[in-house]
């Protein structure tokens, strides 16, 4: 890493250059089991940019006064702070979308994102660099995981549900496809989606590279 | 860029056949049960195969347009996979499912991992099982009853054989067609007609689905009554659902089957293994998509297993060392 990062990027590389899902591929097991709707998606993400956000600022504020040898341990005691809360509130006020979500919010002090993002990022940076990390990564799970709940609702469904909106269309377009609500379709869509967008950053540094070498090929 | 130098492996001898010849040999072969089912279920079969193939074919020429790849419309293998996949869904089947089925196998199946030659699975197999999962009422349930053209919903033998309701036909009804099923599965006379000209012409290899057909026919002997070995029917077993139509036209399929014959052997049988697993001890009536599906994964590690023994070396090391030290 050289010289000192701007604040802005390190909000902004969680979208896609340090992308959660699709580039880091962590955190694979929510995008995985709770993305059949769009609702799903979002209220899984939101309890993630909460506990990442919290969690980042936590490890970040107690670096100095972290043992090396015992640092994991640590950050999933202040990891489980969160969560914790994360759940009761979800229990108390989104008593539906708990029993939807499930074992996947307590799950969250586990999740391959926040460890990764606490050993990687808030360990070794200040305050609030951390902050506008956790923020910057959560919500751009949030948006992986509301694209892929989008996609399976709608196939798997025939319509999309936006939260009390009502659906759209109000009735099927089509057959739904089954499939698409399990779990297979799940990977179809991910590996799809995975696959599209490393065309598109492809093109784009292709793109980029061109115009800095004339002779690149 | 290739115009500069030519480097290629071996082999650098080229025989006379081509991709196009042998799908199209592959599609002839499967003319008489073509017609078989037509015959049986009506008009509504040629609608079934003509949605499906075209859309195949439509589907690889638009995605290789797409992406900037050599259109190979005209290799058939497009076709090949249209019409395979056609002849595993019931008659009555709604006209979207062979249309999205057949672009699924396609794209997804075949396409994405670099096209004919580097498809990891049967496209045919791969479409008909993500049908089965995303539309399973309409793969299991829109039968036609044979020379009435008529749907019905009764249970189609294997069914019947595993819930033990409902009438299983005789040998002929399951030789000539008249029984229950997806198009191309139900007339065995035609299946067999088209596989010997297979073999006759040296596209298949006898060895794949002689171990499949004859593992299915073993396990059904051993496994088939409940409550007593060796008093199962086996030719039953054979006769009934995708047996022929599996290991003849798809367990075949040149990318996704070993290359050595011993290899093919041990394909055919674990088909069959898993085919008899599934029949009896599953929760489905039908085994032979995912037999098939799974020996295809397994193909690259028979290959990498059954090696050819090469002519003048001694077959194992122990003997090599041996015959080094015996000089």
């Amino acid at each position: 890493m050289n010289g000192k990062r701007s604040l802005l990027h390190d909000f902004t590389k969680g979208f896609i250059e340090e992308n959660a899902t699709f580039r880091m591929v962590i955190g694979m097991c929510p995008t995985l089991a709770v993305t059949t709707s769009i609702v799903n998606g979002f209220w899984m993400g939101v309890a993630v940019i909460f506990v990442l956000t919290f969690s980042n600022v936590l490890v970040s504020a107690l670096r100095k006064v972290t043992p090396d040898q015992i640092r994991i341990p640590i950050f999933v005691i202040l990891i489980a702070t969160p969560v914790v809360i994360v759940e009761l509130m979800m229990k108390a006020f989104l008593p539906d979308m708990y029993r939807i979500l499930g074992v996947f919010v307590p799950l969250i002090v586990v999740n391959c994102i926040i460890i990764a993002r606490s050993e990687a990022f808030a360990y070794r940076n200040p305050v609030l660099n951390s902050l506008l990390d956790g923020l910057g990564i959560g919500m751009g799970y949030t948006i992986n995981l509301m694209v892929i709940g989008g996609i399976r609702e709608f196939l798997g469904t025939g319509k999309i549900v936006l939260f009390s909106l009502g659906s759209f269309p109000a009735k099927p377009l089509f057959d739904p496809m089954a499939v698409m609500l399990s779990s297979p379709g799940g990977f179809i869509t991910l590996g799809l989606l995975m696959a599209v967008l490393n065309i598109l950053i492809k093109r784009s540094e292709a793109r980029k590279s061109a115009g800095q070498q004339v002779c690149h090929d | 860029m290739g115009e500069k130098l030519l480097v290629t492996s071996s082999p650098h001898l080229k025989g006379p056949r081509t991709v196009r010849g042998i799908m199209l040999d592959v599609i002839l072969a499967l003319v008489p049960a073509s017609i078989a089912s037509v015959v049986l279920f009506g008009v509504r079969a040629l609608v079934v195969i003509a949605a499906s193939v075209i859309s195949a074919v439509a589907s690889e020429a638009i995605y290789e347009k797409a992406v900037k790849r050599e259109v190979t419309v005209s290799d058939l293998s497009a076709v090949v996979t249209g019409l395979l996949l056609a002849l595993t869904l019931p008659p009555g089947v709604r006209l979207y499912v062979p249309i999205v089925g057949s672009a699924f196998a396609i794209v997804i199946a075949k396409q994405i991992f670099g096209g004919l030659g580097t498809n990891f699975v049967n496209p045919a197999l791969a479409a008909r099982a993500f049908l089965m999962a995303a539309w399973p009422l309409q793969v299991s349930s829109k039968w036609i009853a044979p020379l009435a053209y008529d749907s019905v919903s009764g249970p189609t033998p294997l069914a019947a054989l595993k819930s033990g309701r409902g009438v299983v036909p005789g040998i002929w009804d399951l030789l000539v067609g008249t029984r229950l099923g997806s198009l191309g599965e139900t007339c065995i006379i035609a299946l067999l007609l088209g596989a010997a000209y297979l073999i006759a012409r040296d596209v298949i290899d006898w060895r794949l689905p002689a171990g499949f057909v004859g593992t299915v026919f073993l396990g059904a002997w051993i496994f088939g009554k409940s409550g007593a070995y060796f008093k199962g029917d086996g030719l039953t077993a054979v006769l009934t659902g995708g047996v022929i139509l599996g290991a003849f036209f798809m367990a075949t399929d040149y990318v996704t089957s070993p290359v050595t014959p011993k290899g093919r052997l041990y394909m055919g049988i674990g088909c069959g293994i898993i085919t008899i697993i599934i029949r009896y001890w599953g929760i489905y009536p039908e085994g032979v998509t995912y037999a098939i599906l799974f020996m295809n994964l397994v193909t690259p590690l028979i290959d990498r297993f059954v090696v050819p023994k090469y002519y003048g070396y001694a077959h194992d090391a122990a003997a090599r060392r041996a015959k080094i030290g015996g000089r």
